[in-house]
């Protein structure tokens, strides 16, 4: 196996859902919009009484998230099997799980990163004290790759069903429950004025788990489904 | 040895054996649940703390040991068939889902009911119930995924693969669960601590069990009776099977 | 025995509610499933038979 060409098809495979997420900017920034809107909404419907919303702002900005995450997975592989480039990237030397692992690593950067820095902004909208600002961003920095990693899967398993949007959420989002437990169990940490460390370790060591588990399982729901 | 084993894996010798044991395993289920409850109602005595409400004990504890086994079946025979390429497994797999299902919904139900008179309210977020919870919509999601998709092998195999996936996720969703629920363990009483077993108590909860247990032999088996002829429906043996014996069901 | 009387039985306790509620949810639910799966066993027979008819 030539490290050189599996490393050039990796970046490529990146750069080419990068440029064309930039061509559509517009529609890459729409779970931003839906993140902040839908986080919007918790305020709204259970009342602004301060002291409530800072305690819920992790939790409700981590669902959040994940919701927000999980809308833009139906176009991570959706377009290129319709044009035929999926195939082509499996016939290829290229093993299956680079591909998996790239095409994860362009929606954590169309998706996720974009997610991570919008982030502070809604803590504050939430009232949420500096340093446990920092660490609903940090548990975010390290979930929101988490749910890339487990939404390709997703979105390899649902490849092309009708009602794949929707059943794609369904089968994803208990999977990311260990993460949210992990993450919003951070938050809770420093605001009791303990260490995070636990949680973040875990958290860690999820994400761990997910690089190298998902990329795997997803090349193999790719073949399942080109089959 | 091996060669025996391997000779029911053929859909028609799996759907005559079957055919046979359908009887017996309905007759066991009767029996063990008679016993158990027995047992239960008539010779365990009246818990000092939960009073007659702990008899839902006897259902609950019994559906949710259930619900996780029966996930770990399904997702044993949908690899093996995936693997395989072993069509009945698959077929097996499929026919498991729904009633592993049906013990989480019973797990989940009773749960409910026990929590209401013990502790004074209908749902507790605690550790168990939660993680029930969860296996419903891993259950869920494998039924609504095979569902989706017309192909039959696609289905089978994307079925096998999530199963997989959520087999492994189990016990971290567990873990998780637990950390999570003490975590937050000020509030929350643990609601479904059994009594302290009488032996009694135990007897009955594990009468019950097997009868859960031969009930789920035969529910499955007859759903994968069903899954055979609608899948092998063109073969030789399908045609004459239902030529001779005519639409007697 | 556990019961003075039949009324004491549903009774239980108090908690009859729950506890038949419980009971009485499993058994509907353990009929029904069986029920279902022996109707879906005549429909694929038919349906073997109309293929053959076929």
């Amino acid at each position: 196996m030539n490290n050189v060409f599996m490393a050039n098809v990796f970046v490529a495979v990146v750069l080419r859902d990068l440029r064309l997420a930039w061509r559509r900017r517009i529609d890459a920034l729409l779970p931003v919009a839906f993140f902040v809107v839908a986080a919007s909404l918790f305020p709204i419907g259970v009342g602004p009484e301060a002291q409530m919303l800072a305690r819920i702002a992790s939790g409700v900005v981590w669902v959040c998230a994940l919701f927000a995450a999980m809308l833009s997975l139906g176009s991570m592989y959706a377009g290129d099997h319709a044009d035929g480039t999926l195939e082509q990237m499996l016939l290829s030397p290229e093993p299956a799980w680079s591909v998996a692992l790239a095409k994860a690593l362009a929606h954590w950067l169309v998706t996720g990163l974009p997610l991570v820095a919008v982030t502070p902004l809604l803590c504050l909208l939430f009232g949420v004290p500096a340093d446990a600002l920092g660490m609903v961003t940090l548990t975010l920095l390290l979930g929101t790759p988490i749910l890339s990693l487990l939404g390709g899967l997703g979105a390899a398993l649902t490849l092309g069903l009708r009602s794949g949007a929707v059943l794609l959420i369904l089968l994803i989002l208990p999977l990311c429950i260990p993460a949210l437990i992990f993450g919003t169990g951070a938050v809770a940490a420093v605001d009791a004025g303990q260490s995070a460390g636990g949680h973040l370790s875990l958290l860690g060591a999820l994400l761990i788990f997910s690089v190298l588990g998902a990329p795997p399982a997803t090349a193999a729901a790719l073949r399942i489904a080109t089959e | 040895m091996s060669f025996r084993l391997f000779t029911f894996a053929a859909p028609v010798r799996f759907h005559a054996l079957t055919g046979v044991l359908l009887p017996w395993l309905w007759a066991a289920t009767l029996l063990l649940s008679a016993a158990g409850l027995y047992i239960g109602f008539f010779v365990a005595p009246t818990d000092a703390t939960q009073g007659d409400a702990y008899r839902i004990i006897f259902i609950h504890v019994p559906a949710a040991w259930m619900s996780m086994l029966l996930y770990l079946v399904m997702a044993f025979w949908a690899v093996i068939g995936w693997a395989f390429k072993a069509r009945l497994a698959s077929m097996v797999a499929r026919a498991v889902a729904p009633t592993g299902a049906m013990f989480t919904v019973v797990a989940l139900w009773t749960g409910a009911l026990w929590g209401q008179p013990t502790w004074g309210t209908w749902w507790v977020w605690d550790a168990r119930l939660t993680s029930e919870l969860i296996l419903l919509f891993l259950y869920l999601g494998y039924m609504a995924l095979v569902a989706a998709i017309d192909d039959t092998r696609r289905a089978d195999q994307a079925g096998a693969l999530l199963a997989a996936v959520g087999a492994v996720n189990v016990p971290i969703i567990y873990f998780s669960v637990r950390w999570w629920n003490t975590l937050h363990q000020g509030a929350t009483i643990k609601a479904t601590a059994a009594p302290s077993m009488a032996s009694t108590m135990l007897c009955a909860m594990l009468l019950m069990t097997l009868a859960f247990w031969a009930y789920a032999f035969a529910v499955v088996f007859m759903r994968s009776r069903a899954i055979v002829l609608e899948r092998e429906r063109s073969a030789d043996w399908v045609q004459a099977l239902v030529k001779t014996t005519g639409d007697a069901a | 025995m556990n019961w003075g009387s039949p009324e004491a039985f549903f009774h239980m306790g108090g908690y009859g509610l729950f506890v038949w509620g419980s009971y009485a949810l499993t058994a509907a639910l353990m009929l029904v499933e069986p029920v279902l799966a022996a109707s879906r066993y005549r429909s694929a027979r038919r349906a073997a038979q109309e293929a053959q008819e076929n």
